[in-house]
C-alpha cells in the first residue's frame, strides 16, 4: 500500500446511500452531542476529510458526506516470525563479521544454513568477538552464541568451537570460504575434529555438495560433509522469514588455550600503496575541492587512500588510477568519505559495494546526499581542516591514555 | 642463521590451459624460503618424480629437490609427516592451495596438528628470527597487515600477498638434480567417494524484487539513490561536523 492519503469513493458512496448495510458505521462522527453534565460538546476535529497531499480539506458546500476514514498507511512489511521450541538439531554457523556486522557472504551462509535446517532444526550463529549486528532476526537466525574473543587467537577459538561441537553436536558446521578468516578458521576446526571438510562449495542439492577443485577448472561432487565451507553466493540468503536469534550460552566456559602464536597487533601500511579496488577507507575529493594540498594533507592525517571523482582526475589534479565510478574502479571500501562530490549516477554505481559513505557537500539536495549515512552541509576545505586537528587531537589524548 | 627450512612444492595447472607449471604460491612460498634460507633451503615434492614441470622449481636456482615418489591419488600427509620429523627442521613453508586434485588447502594444516606445530597462514614475510623466535608479518585482505610472533618450529602457508616468485631459468632447471626416494603409498579415501567434473559456469544472481503491487516494482527498477535514511547534519559549525565524522571514523575502526 502507498503512503499517499486519498478520499475512498467507495466509502463516501456508501455513506451517501442509506440502504446499505454499511451505512451506519460510515457516518462520520457526530459533530456535536450533550455532554454528562448537559453541556453541549463539540468535536472540531470531525470535520471534512484529508486531501490526496495530506492536508485536511473541509467541503462546506454540502455535497462531501462520510469518506472521512482514512487509510492506516503499511509501513514495514511484517514478516512471519518462524520458531524452533524443541530444536530436533542444530545447524552451526560461524560468520565472519568482519567489521563486527554480517556480510553478504555471511548471509548466504545463513541462508544455506536455514535450507539445511528445514522446520526442524535451528541454526545456530557463534559470534567471536565484539559484534555491532543488530538484524540477526531477518539474516535467519534461531540460536545465537556470543563468546569472548581479543584480537587474532585463532587457536583459542577452535577451542571454543570445540566445546561448542561438545555442547551442541551439531548436524552440519558451516563456515564461509572466505579470506576473512572464515577459510582459516574452517580448515582449523577440521583438521582438530579430524573430519574432512568440503570446500568452496557452491551448490548443495540432493545431499550431494558441488565445490570448487584445484585452480577452479574442475568441480568435486561428493555427498555431504559434516563440515561445510562454502563459498560467496552458494544459496539465497534469508528475506522471507523473521528469526528468534534467542540467545544460548555455553554452560561453562571454554579453558584458556596457551596461545602459541602471538597477536602484536597491526602494522601500519603506506594507504597509497594499497590498490583503490581493496582498500578499507577511501577519502575521494571532487569538483567542490579548492585546496588540493589541505586534501592530500588530510588523506595523510586520516591514512586513508585517496579517491577522485570523474571531474577532478579530467581536470588533472588526481591520476587516472584513482578514478572512482563506472569508467574507473568500482571500490568495496567499508568506509567512504566523498568530499565536494555531487554524485553523478556513474559515480554512485561504483561506490555501491562501500558500507557506509559519508557526504561533505555545500548542496544538501545533491544525490550524493541522498546515499551517504552522514552528511555535513557545509565548506569541504573548513571541514577538512578541522577534520585534520581534530585527528591529531584524539591521537594525542589516546596517546596520553595509554601512558 | 641457518635454519633447516623445508619448502613443499605441488604441481600446478595453468588457469586457462591447464597445462603442467610450477604451482604459483609453491613457487611464492620457495621464493620466501630462498630470502629466508638461502642455498640451505630444501624443497620436497611427493608424487612423480619424472614430472618436467617440476624442473621448473630447480630453475629457480636451487641444486636439488627431493621427492618422494608417489602414484597419482596416493595420500602425501604420512609420509611428508614422518620425513619431516626425522628431518629435525624448523620452518616449512607450504602455498595455501593446490591447483590440481581437490585443492581443499588442508594439508598444511592436517600437518601442523599431526606435528603439533604452530601454523601461521598467509605470511607476505619473515621479519627475523632470533632465539627460537620468530616475528611474521601476516598478509589481511584490503593490503593490511599483522605482526604475530610465533616460537619455532612452525609451519606457514603463504598466498599472493608474500614476494613474487622469480623467474625460472632453463639452464639451471635442466642441470638440476631431482633426488627420488620410494616410500610406501597409501590410498587417499576421496578417490572412491568424491567424484570430480569439468567446472560448471555458476548461475549469475538476479536480483530478485519481491513487491507485491506493480507500483512498488515500478520503484524498486527505477530507484536512483538508495539509503535516504541517512543523518543530515546543517548548519553546525565546521569543528562540530568535524566531530562528528571522526566518531563515525572511530566506531568504524578506520581512524587508528
Amino acid at each position: 500500500m502507498s503512503d499517499i492519503i486519498r478520499r475512498d469513493p467507495r466509502a463516501e458512496w456508501i455513506a451517501r446511500n442509506r440502504l446499505h448495510p454499511l451505512h451506519a458505521a460510515m457516518q462520520p462522527a457526530s459533530a456535536s452531542w450533550m455532554g454528562p453534565n448537559g453541556v453541549l460538546r463539540k468535536n472540531v476535529h470531525g470535520l471534512g476529510f484529508i486531501g490526496p497531499n495530506g492536508i485536511k480539506r473541509i467541503d462546506r458546500s454540502g455535497a462531501q458526506q462520510g469518506g472521512t476514514v482514512k487509510r492506516a498507511a503499511s509501513e514495514q512489511v511484517q514478516l512471519p516470525l518462524h520458531q524452533v521450541p524443541a530444536p530436533a538439531f542444530y545447524i552451526c554457523v560461524v560468520p565472519d563479521m568482519a567489521g563486527g556486522r554480517l556480510a553478504s557472504h555471511d548471509r548466504d551462509v545463513l541462508g544455506l544454513a536455514r535450507q539445511l535446517a528445514g522446520s526442524d532444526g535451528a541454526v545456530l550463529a557463534v559470534v567471536f568477538g565484539e559484534c555491532k549486528e543488530t538484524a540477526f532476526a531477518r539474516a535467519g537466525v534461531d540460536r545465537l552464541l556470543l563468546l569472548d574473543s581479543e584480537g587474532y587467537a585463532p587457536e583459542q577459538r577452535v577451542h571454543d568451537l570445540r566445546a561448542v561441537d561438545n555442547q551442541f553436536a551439531p548436524r552440519h558446521w558451516l563456515l564461509p570460504d572466505s579470506r576473512n578468516g572464515g577459510a582459516e578458521l574452517g580448515r582449523r576446526l577440521a583438521a582438530s575434529l579430524g573430519q574432512r571438510p568440503a570446500t568452496r562449495v557452491w551448490q548443495i542439492k540432493d545431499g550431494t555438495c558441488l565445490g570448487r577443485a584445484g585452480a577452479g577448472l574442475q568441480d568435486l561432487a561428493q555427498p555431504l560433509p559434516r563440515l561445510i565451507l562454502a563459498a560467496a553466493e552458494c544459496a539465497e540468503p534469508v528475506s522471507e522469514t523473521l528469526h528468534e536469534a534467542l540467545p544460548v550460552q555455553l554452560p561453562t566456559d571454554a579453558p584458556r588455550c596457551l596461545p602459541r602464536i602471538e597477536d602484536l597487533g597491526a602494522v601500519a601500511v603506506d594507504p597509497a600503496a594499497t590498490p583503490m579496488a581493496e582498500a578499507e577507507f577511501i577519502l575521494s575529493g571532487g569538483n567542490g575541492i579548492k585546496d588540493w594540498g589541505l586534501f592530500h594533507r588530510a588523506a595523510a592525517a586520516l591514512g586513508a587512500t585517496e579517491g577522485a571523482s570523474r571531474v577532478a582526475v579530467d581536470d588533472g589534479f588526481m591520476g587516472r588510477e584513482r578514478q572512482v565510478g563506472a569508467s574507473g574502479t568500482w571500490v568495496t571500501a567499508r568506509v567512504y568519505v566523498a568530499v565536494g562530490i555531487s554524485g553523478a549516477i556513474q559515480h554512485l554505481q561504483g561506490i555501491g559495494g562501500c558500507d557506509k559513505v559519508v557526504a561533505i557537500n555545500l548542496d544538501p539536495g545533491c544525490d550524493m546526499i541522498k546515499r551517504a549515512d552522514l552528511s555535513v552541509i557545509g565548506d569541504g576545505a573548513a571541514i577538512l581542516q578541522a577534520l585534520i586537528a581534530a585527528v591529531d587531537n584524539w591521537r594525542k589524548s589516546a596517546r596520553r591514555d595509554a601512558a | 642463521m641457518t635454519i633447516a627450512t623445508v619448502a613443499l612444492v605441488s604441481i600446478g595447472a595453468h588457469p586457462a590451459s591447464g597445462r603442467a607449471r610450477r604451482a604459483e604460491q609453491d613457487a611464492r612460498a620457495v621464493e620466501l624460503g630462498l630470502q629466508l634460507a638461502g642455498d640451505n633451503l630444501h624443497v620436497l615434492h611427493a608424487g612423480n618424480p619424472h614430472e618436467p614441470a617440476l624442473r621448473a622449481y630447480l630453475g629457480m636456482g636451487l641444486e636439488e629437490l627431493h621427492v618422494l615418489e608417489q602414484a597419482h591419488g596416493a595420500d602425501a600427509l604420512p609420509v611428508l609427516r614422518d620425513y619431516i620429523r626425522e628431518a629435525g627442521v624448523q620452518v616449512v613453508l607450504a602455498g595455501s592451495q593446490a591447483e590440481t586434485g581437490e585443492g581443499s588447502g588442508m594439508l598444511p594444516y592436517l600437518l601442523a596438528e599431526q606435528l603439533g606445530w604452530p601454523l601461521v597462514v598467509g605470511v607476505a614475510q619473515v621479519e627475523s628470527i632470533h632465539n627460537g623466535v620468530a616475528l611474521v608479518l601476516q598478509g589481511l585482505p584490503r593490503g593490511q597487515r599483522r605482526r604475530l610472533k610465533v616460537r619455532l618450529p612452525f609451519m606457514a602457508t603463504v598466498d599472493n600477498a608474500a614476494p613474487k616468485a622469480r623467474q625460472s631459468a632453463y639452464g639451471p632447471a635442466t642441470r638440476g638434480v631431482v633426488d627420488a626416494e620410494v616410500v610406501e603409498v597409501i590410498v587417499d579415501e576421496l578417490s572412491t567417494v568424491g567424484v570430480f567434473q569439468p567446472a560448471r559456469p555458476r548461475p549469475k544472481r538476479l536480483k530478485v524484487i519481491r513487491a507485491k503491487s506493480a507500483a512498488d516494482r515500478m520503484k524498486a527498477a527505477t530507484a536512483k539513490a538508495t539509503g535516504g535514511s541517512g543523518q543530515i547534519l546543517k548548519g553546525l559549525s565546521s569543528e562540530e561536523g568535524a566531530q562528528a565524522i571522526l566518531k563515525l571514523l572511530i566506531e568504524e575502526g578506520v581512524v587508528r
